[in-house]
């Protein structure tokens, strides 16, 4: 088991694809801590579409900024926080409609945080200076979802 | 940094005889993904024969790609013609593809031999 406090900080570059290596390394960590293999792909989930909109919306995929991911855990959760430079978020987009989206009046994409709040516990956006907006996801450890790892 | 998606297409019958257009894919299915997945779609022979969607061999979907996804059932859909199926989804991303609404234009079986069924 992971020592309570612990914390882990990876920096990527503004370029898609790289969200992988924030998936794999919240993987690693969520794996760690106990929690089951569905819960570990839905962090994977939320992680990269938290990074991908760092580094296509804060980012602007300006490959000269990085993306900070830094993951710290208690002894019942892990927070996930990606901070990019852009001027955060003003409101959290409604859910997408799959019925407006196939009759054309819905844009097909922007369902990345609807994904990121679906599938952890906690998401919050928080607004900033440059290297100050990010976004922080946690997921809980559930005894009844988490015991095959425990 | 992204892995490009590879696109074949291959011909199937389903039980009840009928011939069925599959394309699997293989590789990353997010932004990049695009080109090669609607080129193939767009060169499908124009018709009605169900269309069956491999996702067997992939390695990662993100929401963009699952928005191309969802562009390819809304041609299909305008058209008004074409069924599509799809199969060798995750467990996880079989929730995800429900959860954004896919399920309910596209139906999801567990392998090829129950989208056949």
């Amino acid at each position: 088991m992971m020592r309570s406090g612990s914390s882990v900080e990876v920096r990527i570059p503004s370029e898609l694809g790289f969200e992988k290596v924030a998936m794999s390394t919240a993987s690693s960590m969520a794996a760690l801590m106990g929690f089951s293999e569905d819960r570990i792909e839905d962090l994977k989930t939320a992680v990269a579409e938290a990074c991908i909109n760092a580094i296509e919306h804060g980012n602007q995929l300006d490959s000269s900024l990085n993306v900070g991911v830094v993951l710290s855990t208690t002894d019942d959760e892990l927070e996930v926080r990606v901070i990019d430079d852009g001027a955060g978020m003003d409101h959290v987009p409604a859910a997408p409609d799959i019925d407006r989206k196939m009759m054309g009046e819905e844009d097909t994409r922007g369902m990345g945080m609807f994904l990121i709040q679906a599938l952890v516990d906690e998401a919050e956006w928080h607004k900033g200076p440059p290297g100050k907006s990010f976004v922080r996801l946690v997921i809980r450890l559930d005894p009844a979802k988490d015991k095959e790892n425990k | 940094m992204q892995v490009s998606t590879k696109v074949t297409q291959r011909a199937a019958t389903a039980a009840s005889g009928a011939a069925v257009t599959v394309l699997a894919f293989s590789g990353d299915i997010s932004s990049t993904s695009k080109e090669a997945i609607l080129a193939a779609y767009h060169g499908l022979e124009v018709g009605n024969s169900p269309l069956l969607l491999d996702f067997t061999g992939v390695d990662y979907i993100n929401s963009s790609g699952i928005a191309i996804i969802i562009q390819m059932l809304l041609e299909a859909h305008k058209a008004g013609s074409r069924s599509i199926g799809i199969f060798g989804l995750s467990a996880h991303f079989k929730k995800v593809f429900t959860m954004v609404g896919i399920s309910k234009y596209a139906n999801l079986y567990e392998d090829e031999k129950a989208a056949l069924a």
